[in-house]
């Protein structure tokens, strides 16, 4: 197993420096000067204009600039942005929480509700509750997430007002953050009525989220599942006269999952990028409003650090996956 | 589950506003997050909002609803003969804010003054580069560098500026957000404790309201100054929930979840008017949008032609389509709203017969041009290529071939300064100070050829017209030369104006005290909730 985690390591450093090559190139690729976007219609004298390109380093050249960046990054300086001037990592520190708790909560209703509802598709195939959650799965892979979020806020919030519209917690709730992650700190503050808050407001904004990865994780289970029940080995299970719940439970469902965690591991990355548009809906502090944001400011360190911060964790993720798979699947280990 | 959070939601919406009414909290939808809060480091408006009027103050303010300079933290002010000295009296007494971070041992003077314009001037001030890479766009944008020779303190309650020519809109400038006036003492504690950029992020001032914290892109909190030096504040906390997007933004207003938002969607603003528990306030914007031809290249060199196609521009159809009907037809280039707006000029009339006819006694056939459309929705232009769309449609109908082109923001903003560019091209600007100099000299002006002046339009007697003004110090002389410089406009017409937006605030009724600024700006220190 240690073998195997240090041959996952070592595919993870090429991988990584190939990320941040493409995180420095790409953005400069597109066209737009961050230093005349500064002043907008007001348009900037070339001498104002050399004399802050020199000032932010963009003066130099391209391999220069992008080893000069590679050496920041070991040293766990990413930067700081070219429009708010603070360091790039302490707003990602700041702001990652925020996503993290907004995709976890994703997820879990994602799981929670996308792998049974494939498994019972999968057993009643053909049925009409096959047929009809396989049409709604297919409608939530296809909704713009703008829209499923507008729509939402304006029921839900709107018209019934069972949840607030936007924000992580109610304006009246103030604590200093400690985790980041509101659910927790609300807790911590010891604030009556604080943690309520908190999750009432993260509802709406989980299930738009979740929307996508569930009907995946639906759609994927259910055809997993399919294969496995048509196996020999669960034929002679059931002929042996074990109980239905422990055909699916124990013999299917466990061989049916290596594909199905391949989908949420994949669908992390789904979520980060579903978690760009949530964020902006609902007003939710995460990264993907900031990445956004810099993209349209031509912000350069902020893009490259936040991609560059967003893949490292998307390869964490993946690497995780890789070992469940080794925990799940002895062969793979080897 | 369902009835546990509809429960816990109509208990904290009781309990917000129980906590609201008794600590008279007013929540502002605001439709972004500050860069900073240094007033002077960005451009943004939503900065400004978030900074420089919450928090501080500046040696003259903009009269609420007005463009107007009036005393601020200045009581008085003089000004020497030759225009170049500005000699002004500070308020007594003003008391910097005190924080959890910061306590303030005197009151304002004018080391703070000098600190605060110096920074930015100066290149080799101290606190020039206390963030790296800081630009000081605004003040350099209106030309402050070249502009002072000098900021310099007389006693403890005067300061003098002395400039290397006479700027009639000097005052104006200095009541701009840029030049907020910031606390000495409080920049060297940073200074001693290694700490200068947390000027940035915890700021003093001597505003209306005090900071008390902020969490990125979520929510900024103030409290009451309750040393505040002008009329005290009627609520006693400010909270900015930044809430992006417009349609969202007037969920939360319907839902009580904030008093008042800014920008909102021209297609929401008809329900909004018909919501009884919501006021809409209206006031022209103190903005233009325009199509500039380039007047250096044939045939748009040629006024016939010009005011030929001038007049093949619907331009209630570009109000109607674009702003639902939130916008006003312009025929001058600087807003009605603005003083010195030139009332007797004529705009060219809709007439596609005629234009037709001063198309070909010009001599131009099967003209061929390109229509740049902005890729960006602005306050001045929410849809560049649609207004577009409707001039290509009507110039088709004078025998006018349009293309319509349109580049990434910051090309188009590059590529359209050029002097030799082919076509026309759709802009805007949002005035700065309430100044017509801000317009006329700054987008019209010869100097502005090859930047801002996107008609590379250089006329001698416009020129002489607003550069005088300029310098004049008598604003009914100034005022007479920016209308004969309207008139001159008008007659050559390097331009086709095109709209001037309505800016739209819609609240909940209740609100009281809130005053439209026609600069843009959302300010607080006047508001009312009625309990």
């Amino acid at each position: 197993m240690f073998g195997f985690l240090l041959r996952r390591l070592a595919v993870l450093i090429p991988t990584f420096i190939g990320v941040s090559i493409i995180a420095f190139s790409f953005i400069r690729l597109l066209p737009g000067d961050p230093v005349a976007l500064l002043s907008g219609e007001r348009v900037m004298s070339p001498e104002r204009h050399a004399l802050i390109s020199q000032q932010l380093g963009l003066d130099r050249p391209m391999v220069i600039q992008y080893l000069d960046y590679l050496g920041g990054v070991l040293t766990g300086d990413f930067g700081s942005s070219i429009v708010s001037k603070k360091p790039i990592l302490d707003q990602f520190l700041a702001l990652f929480p925020a996503t993290v708790e907004l995709s976890l909560c994703a997820i879990i209703i994602a799981v929670a509700l996308g792998i049974p509802a494939g498994v019972i598709a999968a057993i009643k195939r053909g049925s009409f509750f096959d047929q009809a959650l396989m049409g709604v799965a297919l409608v939530g892979y296809s909704m713009p997430i703008f829209w499923w979020g507008l729509l939402l806020i304006i029921f839900f919030s709107g018209i019934l007002q069972w949840f607030p519209v936007s924000g992580r917690i109610s304006l009246m709730f103030f604590f200093p953050p400690v985790t980041g992650f509101m659910l927790i700190d609300s807790l911590l503050s010891g604030q009556k009525g604080a943690f309520a808050s908190a999750l009432s407001h993260l509802a709406l904004p989980s299930i738009v989220l979740a929307t996508i990865p569930l009907a995946v994780i639906a759609r994927q289970t259910r055809s997993a599942m399919l294969e496995v029940l048509s196996e020999d080995y669960v034929r002679t299970a059931r002929a042996k006269g074990l109980s239905p719940f422990r055909v699916v439970g124990i013999h299917a469902l466990r061989n049916a999952m290596i594909p199905v965690i391949t989908t949420i591991g994949l669908q992390i990355g789904v979520m980060l990028a579903g978690a760009i548009l949530t964020e902006t809906i609902f007003s939710w502090p995460g990264i993907g409003k900031w990445m956004v944001d810099s993209v349209f400011r031509r912000d350069y360190p902020v893009i490259q650090g936040g991609l560059l911060l967003i893949a490292g964790i998307i390869m964490l993720v993946n690497l995780i996956v890789d070992l469940l798979y080794g925990l799940i699947n002895p062969r793979i280990r080897h | 589950m369902k009835y546990k959070l509809t429960l816990a939601a109509a208990l904290l919406s009781a309990t917000f506003f129980a906590s609201a009414a008794s600590a008279k909290t007013f929540v502002y939808c605001s439709e972004g997050s500050p860069e900073g809060f240094d007033p002077g480091l960005y451009t943004a408006g939503t900065t400004f909002d978030a900074s420089a009027h919450p928090i501080y103050n500046r040696l003259l303010e903009f009269k609420p609803g007005t463009t107007q300079p009036e005393p601020g933290l200045a009581e008085s002010w003089e000004i020497s003969q030759d225009g170049t000295v500005y000699t002004f009296k500070l308020r007594q007494n003003v008391k910097f804010q005190t924080t959890d971070f910061f306590t303030p041992s005197r009151t304002l003077n004018a080391d703070d003054v000098v600190f605060s314009i110096g920074r930015q001037i100066d290149a080799k001030n101290a606190w020039n580069q206390y963030i790296p890479g800081a630009a000081w766009e605004y003040a350099a944008g209106m030309g402050f560098p070249e502009l002072i020779k000098s900021v310099e303190k007389v006693d403890d309650l005067t300061v003098k500026f002395t400039l290397n020519k006479p700027e009639a809109p000097f005052l104006a400038n200095l009541a701009m957000p840029f030049a907020s006036i910031m606390s000495k003492e409080y920049a060297d504690s940073l200074d001693t404790a290694g700490k200068k950029e947390q000027l940035n992020q915890m700021p003093v001032g001597t505003g209306p309201f005090v900071f008390v914290g902020y969490q990125q892109d979520a929510v900024i909190r103030y409290k009451k100054n309750p040393d505040y030096w002008g009329p005290a504040p009627k609520i006693d906390d400010l909270v900015f929930a930044i809430t992006t997007d417009a349609a969202v933004r007037y969920q939360k207003l319907q839902a009580g979840e904030c008093h008042l938002m800014p920008y909102p969607n021209a297609a929401d603003v008809q329900s909004m008017k018909t919501n009884p528990n919501l006021t809409v306030l209206e006031q022209e914007g103190l903005n233009v949008a325009y199509l500039a031809y380039n007047t250096t290249q044939a045939p748009f060199d040629k006024v016939e032609v010009r005011k030929a196609l001038n007049k093949a521009i619907n331009k209630k159809a570009i109000v109607d389509a674009v702003f639902q009907g939130m916008a006003t037809p312009a025929k001058n280039p600087i807003p009605p709203t603005m003083w010195s707006y030139n009332e007797s000029t004529q705009d060219d009339a809709y007439d596609l017969d005629a234009a037709k006819k001063m198309l070909a006694d010009a001599g131009v056939k099967d003209l061929s041009m390109k229509v740049w459309a902005m890729p960006v929705s602005r306050p001045y232009m929410l849809n560049a290529r649609r207004a577009a769309e409707i001039i290509q449609d009507d110039f088709a109908k004078i025998g006018v071939k349009v293309e319509i082109v349109s580049y990434e923001w910051a090309e188009y903003l590059d590529r359209s300064k050029a002097k030799d560019r082919d076509g026309a091209v759709i802009l805007g600007w949002t005035g700065d100070n309430g100044d017509p100099d801000n317009f006329l000299d700054t987008l019209l002006g010869c100097n502005a050829v090859g930047g801002n002046n996107r008609a590379q339009w250089c006329n001698k007697e416009f020129d002489d017209l607003v550069k005088k003004a300029k310098v004049a110090s008598d604003q009914s002389e100034r005022t007479k030369l920016y209308e004969q410089a309207q008139t001159v406009f008008k007659k050559e017409a390097p331009w086709a104006t095109l709209d001037h937006s309505l800016s739209v605030v819609p609240m909940r009724k209740g609100v009281t005290g809130f005053t439209q600024s026609p600069l843009g700006d959302f300010t607080f220190e006047a508001v009312d909730i009625a309990e």
